[in-house]
């Protein structure tokens, strides 16, 4: 009874209750950890929820802070969760408005890493895409660049997935400087 | 900002400038193409600084993270330091004791005034303003003495630790800031007569670049460029986090978002950190600097070495594998750095070392917005736009 009680004495945040209204089908997870809402998302509606927190007059999460990835690799509690999804992409927002931070995850299933780009919305998604592409294979369709950012060209492989070693896999070493300087 | 395009010859020139060029800074290149001198396109290139520092953090535990976070922002060490330190100790749900919150505040705003005075000094002497660099420099020396006998070190600071800072402040500390903070308006001042109403200054940096608020939104700009284009927004006022809630200090804005603008926010910035390290010096409690709790901080020395306890402690904190542990969750952290939001992104599994760590550098964001200022200006606009960026290439590339 207690616990109920707790429960009803803390409002749920504004974004989560019209989120549920009106994107209720994209939503899988939805927490509050250190003061931010954290939700997970459906890949195929990410863009529809983004643009969404981002128009709404009253929630107004108008500045994209970040885009990255995680490896969930070598985190089986969180492989389970999202029906073993390896990689979870993580959008980090702000609105300047409500001075609040919103966490948005989308699974993404290792035998299909496209998820629809962002820039339409933020020209700041550009190059965040581009790192998360380079780092760690995703593949975000409708970018308008999606090439490597912080790796060579010619780099084969994504250095923050859990299986490349710390150490690389003898780039250092073999590195061609004469075909650099060609 | 006159477009070129009805100069358009037809001709292009393509300018490699960079990655070795005096007025980078630090080793980034940016394409330009060229219709004589004005600029039809800008290709910025980042990555030749690129050291896996996100990498590193899978690896390293949570206290020798701090050495490499030196490494990120160089001009202000300290301010990298704090963020960090922030995010884990925000994802362990610990509070640090008030004294050691009042010397990271410290720290972290004479870094602030330290890394304008870097910018300043070099943005200026990139406009050929060659004595600007000299006041600035000269400002930044007494600085980084007072760095240098607080952490031991210049620039590789790591002052701050998981749960507290390194050391309390030397003897004497608190007059040598006491005295730079007296001095230090004066002295900016001379940089004002120097620079402000300067009309080569002037016509070099006023609507040279230019970004609207809305465009500087959505590029994600954040600190002094976003100020600069009339938004009021700073994080320290946000969501004040360790103790910025009990100082009192403006946030400088701007109105045209120009380099001009972007010059003049730092000015005030520097100013209103002093400010706050007045108010810090002011109110500096008393008491322990470092939390009292041996499964996180070291106890100290006496106990390290005279009780089989403190032995113990010294050793679990120490030793790879037994260091400090933060709960499984995830945690980001933004701080107001220097340059703009610093954001430490950690997922923790529950072990000593973290799963994920992202860094959220600001520099990466006004580098990528770089040629939005650019293209319609002249090749001379690319330096002066650049170095009103402050673009490090260590936070940059990561």
């Amino acid at each position: 009874m207690n616990e109920e009680k707790e429960v009803e004495e803390q409002p749920k945040p504004i974004v989560l209750e019209k989120l549920e209204e009106h994107h209720a089908d994209a939503l899988l997870a939805q927490d509050e950890t250190r003061g931010t809402v954290v939700v997970v998302v459906r890949k195929e509606q990410v863009y529809a929820v983004l643009e969404y927190l981002k128009t709404d007059s009253e929630l107004a999460y108008t500045f994209l802070v970040d885009v990255t990835a995680v490896d969930n690799s070598r985190m089986e509690s969180e492989l389970m969760q999202f029906d073993y999804a390896r990689f979870m992409v993580v959008y980090q927002l702000y609105s300047y408005q409500g001075q609040c931070r919103l966490r948005v995850k989308v699974p993404v299933h290792e035998n299909d890493l496209s998820i629809p780009s962002v820039t339409a919305l933020w020209k700041g998604a550009n190059w965040l895409e581009r790192e998360t592409y380079d780092m760690f294979g995703i593949n975000f369709e409708g970018h308008p660049d999606l090439r490597r950012i912080l790796m060579p060209d010619d780099f084969e492989g994504h250095p923050l997935q859990k299986d490349y070693p710390l150490r690389g896999r003898g780039e250092r070493e073999s590195f061609n400087f004469d075909k650099q300087n060609a | 900002m006159q477009g070129g395009q009805e100069r358009a010859t037809g001709e292009k020139m393509v300018l490699s400038f960079g990655p070795q060029h005096p007025a980078t800074h630090g080793t980034l290149r940016i394409v330009l193409e060229l219709d004589g001198e004005s600029v039809l396109k800008a290709t910025p290139h980042a990555g030749y600084l690129h050291t896996g520092f996100e990498k590193l953090g899978e690896h390293l535990d949570y206290n020798q993270y701090i050495v490499v976070t030196d490494r990120m922002n160089y001009l202000s060490p300290l301010s990298n330091n704090f963020g960090y330190v922030l995010a884990v100790e925000q994802l362990l749900d610990i509070e640090v004791p008030k004294r050691c919150q009042y010397i990271r505040m410290l720290m972290a705003e004479l870094s602030r005034v330290a890394d304008h005075l870097l910018w300043l000094g070099t943005a200026a002497l990139d406009l050929g303003a060659f004595s600007v660099f000299l006041y600035s420099f000269r400002e930044r020396e007494k600085l980084y003495s007072i760095f240098e006998k607080t952490t031991g070190a210049r620039l590789t600071t790591s002052y701050t630790r998981i749960g507290g800072v390194l050391r309390d402040l030397y003897a004497g500390c608190e007059e040598d800031v006491h005295q730079f903070v007296s001095n230090f308006p004066k002295a900016l001042k001379e940089t004002h007569t120097l620079l402000t109403r300067n009309r080569i200054w002037m016509d070099r940096t006023k609507d040279v670049g230019p970004i609207s608020p809305d465009d500087a939104i959505s590029y994600g700009l954040t600190g002094p460029c976003l100020r600069a284009t009339g938004v009021s927004h700073d994080i320290r006022k946000a969501e004040p986090y360790s103790s910025y809630d009990e100082v009192t200090f403006e946030v400088p804005v701007g109105t045209n978002g120009d380099a001009y603008d972007r010059y003049l926010v730092r000015m005030e910035e520097m100013i209103q950190s002093c400010g706050i390290v007045t108010q810090v010096l002011d109110n500096m409690p008393d008491g322990p600097v470092n939390l009292e709790d041996n499964k996180i901080t070291m106890p100290n020395k006496s106990d390290a070495y005279g009780h089989i306890e403190g032995l113990i402690h010294h050793f679990k904190v120490v030793m790879d594998g037994h260091g400090v542990e933060t709960p499984k969750g995830e945690h980001y952290c933004a701080t107001e750095s220097p340059n703009g939001e610093l954001g430490f992104y950690i997922v923790s599994d529950g072990s000593g070392t973290a799963y994920r760590i992202r860094i959220r550098p600001p520099s990466f964001l006004h580098f990528q917005a770089l040629p939005h200022m650019l293209e319609g200006g002249m090749v001379s606009d690319t330096v002066a736009v650049l170095g009103s960026l402050n673009v490090i290439a260590g936070e940059l590339d990561r």
